[in-house]
């Protein structure tokens, strides 16, 4: 693939930022969307909005043909056995707010554990806290290895018969390290523990397949992965979701509704309460058939090559500490760093204008941020239209915010 | 935006404050202690102060954060220093107007803070420049 070539299918990417080419490097944030993400999104807003699986017209018909043909792409992407098993929702968050709020509400009791690990986001811990206290289950850390890995000692360590859920990242947002969830699954097994994969950075990035992984929840959003911000997908095995209640009551998710008592619709759609969001879903539909036309392998080698590159010419950088795992065959396409005496803020702004977009902050990970001793820390994240150019400038601007802070003082 | 826009943001007393932080600590003696922090990129401010007839007698602030946040809060503590409470939350009111790039009172000398009037410029900062500032305030509103 040509990341040169697929960069023109992005408008976005097309613009001056502060007098410079733009060069976006905060793809794990969110990504940007290809021309045929946003055509499809108006074509749907001009040619046939409409609600889905309730109209007898034939706009109606049209929308919900395309509604639940994006749930049919979604499922194929990520190899789930049936359509019965993809879940519209939010996003991750919401995704694993659901997993927490009905498995955990109703397998959860006093005694029992939840494994996460140090590295999460905050949308994989907090949700976990939640729940941990309104059951009187415990909430459990994993350890991390020196370099932010997770060792699959510690896992079997940590892991035991009372842990009823384990739920870990598949690609960290902060350390870019790709970790072990086919492994950690299969000893949650083990164990009797279900096994949720939160996988915000990974899809995007590297080919998921849910059955191969044999988790039994996965969570993702689609605006990480080239489709439209406001959607997401809760993966689930259908003999898990048919014993969860919904977690969001009302129009779209029902059977039957007298005064006192009501029924629900059947998979996937008693967990899709109110209108849904298929603008968000036909655009999702849009993102994945962009992504598999390039190909996920060619993605995921693309991005690999590109962070080792990176890697290489960050680490000539005086001064600058990388976070994570040093082996680039170990990490998806981010960098976490941190440069001597100059603050990140100051970093993302001085790199900011020359026209390079990095993040700043802690990433929505505090208690990583904590065992890392670090306060904040900038970041520089890659996607397919990220070129070996833009990694130069980077770290050109590096060199020139180095000087420029050393001048100032 | 060049480099030379960038002077306009982190100017030589806001670098000074930064590298030689005034008031930097924890007060023994004071009465009043505010913790604060910007959730959305983890600056955090301790803020202790002395408070005595209406007077801030005396005030210190410790923290970690980037050079616009800390260079504030050392140039906040040197402001209201000495100042009785309505004092202070009228400089305070200036300096949120001018951070804000709105009309500000000119006729209050605001000493070195005025260096900071090129944050106004530099939206995604302007948060750092005011943590420190809401501190003071909250503490003294308190009161």
């Amino acid at each position: 693939m040509n990341p040169y070539e697929i960069r023109k299918l992005f408008p976005i990417l097309n613009q001056e930022v502060n007098g410079h080419q733009l060069v976006y490097l905060d793809s794990a944030a969110t990504s940007q969307k290809p021309a045929s993400v946003i055509e499809t999104i108006e074509e749907y807003y001009r040619g046939y909005n409409s609600n889905v699986h309730r109209g007898v017209h034939t706009l109606g018909t049209k929308a919900t043909d395309a509604y639940e043909g994006a749930r049919e792409k979604v499922r194929k992407f990520i190899n789930a056995a049936s359509t019965e098993e993809i879940i519209f929702t939010k996003g991750t968050t919401a995704s694993l707010n659901m997993v927490a709020r009905s498995y955990g509400g109703a397998n959860l009791s006093a005694g029992d554990e939840i494994v996460i690990s140090y590295m999460e986001h905050h949308s994989n811990i907090i949700p976990w806290q939640q729940i941990a206290k309104q059951t009187g289950a415990t909430l459990k850390y994993l350890p991390l290895k020196e370099d932010g890995t997770i060792s699959l000692d510690d896992v079997r360590a940590t892991i035991t018969d009372s842990t009823k859920i384990v739920s870990i990242m598949q690609v960290s947002n902060v350390l870019g390290v790709i970790n072990p969830v086919k492994e950690i699954a299969e000893i949650a097994h083990e164990h009797g523990a279900v096994m949720v994969v939160d996988g915000a950075q990974s899809t995007p990035h590297l080919k998921v397949d849910v059955r191969d992984l044999d988790c039994d929840f996965f969570a993702f959003s689609s605006h990480k992965m080239v489709g439209p911000t406001g959607i997401g997908v809760l993966y689930g095995k259908k003999e898990l979701l048919e014993n969860m209640e919904p977690v969001e009551f009302g129009g779209e998710m029902i059977d039957f509704v007298g005064l006192q008592d009501s029924t629900w619709k059947e998979l996937p759609w008693k967990f899709e309460g109110g209108t849904p969001i298929i603008a968000g879903a036909i655009g999702l539909g849009a993102a994945i058939d962009f992504l598999e036309e390039i190909g996920m392998e060619n993605i995921e080698a693309h991005e690999h090559k590109l962070t080792a590159y990176a890697m290489k010419k960050m680490s000539a950088v005086e001064g600058l500490t990388i976070f994570g795992p040093v082996d680039p065959e170990k990490r998806a396409g981010v960098i976490t760093f941190n440069l001597d005496e100059v603050h990140p803020h100051d970093v993302a702004t001085v790199l900011d204008a020359e026209g390079i977009a990095v993040r700043a902050g802690h990433h929505c990970a505090q208690p990583l941020m904590k065992w890392l001793n670090v306060s904040s820390t900038a970041r520089a994240s890659f996607y397919l239209y990220n070129t070996e150019e833009d990694v130069d400038k980077l770290v050109d601007g590096l060199v020139k915010t180095k000087e420029y802070f050393s001048n100032v003082f | 935006m060049s480099f030379n826009n960038l002077d306009t943001l982190y100017r030589q007393v806001i670098m000074d404050h930064y590298k030689k932080p005034r008031n930097k600590g924890i007060l023994n003696d004071g009465n009043l202690t505010i913790d604060m922090n910007n959730p959305t990129c983890g600056d955090r401010i301790r803020l202790t102060m002395k408070v005595e007839n209406g007077i801030v007698v005396d005030t210190k602030f410790d923290g970690d954060g980037c050079s616009i946040s800390m260079s504030s809060a050392s140039m906040m503590t040197q402001a209201v220093k000495g100042k009785d409470i309505e004092t202070a939350l009228n400089i305070s009111k200036t300096f949120s107007e001018m951070i804000q790039g709105k009309e500000y009172d000119d006729s209050l000398d605001l000493g070195d803070i005025e260096a900071l009037q090129g944050v106004s410029k530099f939206p995604a900062r302007i948060k750092c420049a005011t943590l420190a500032w809401k501190a003071m305030e909250k503490g003294l509103k308190e009161q």
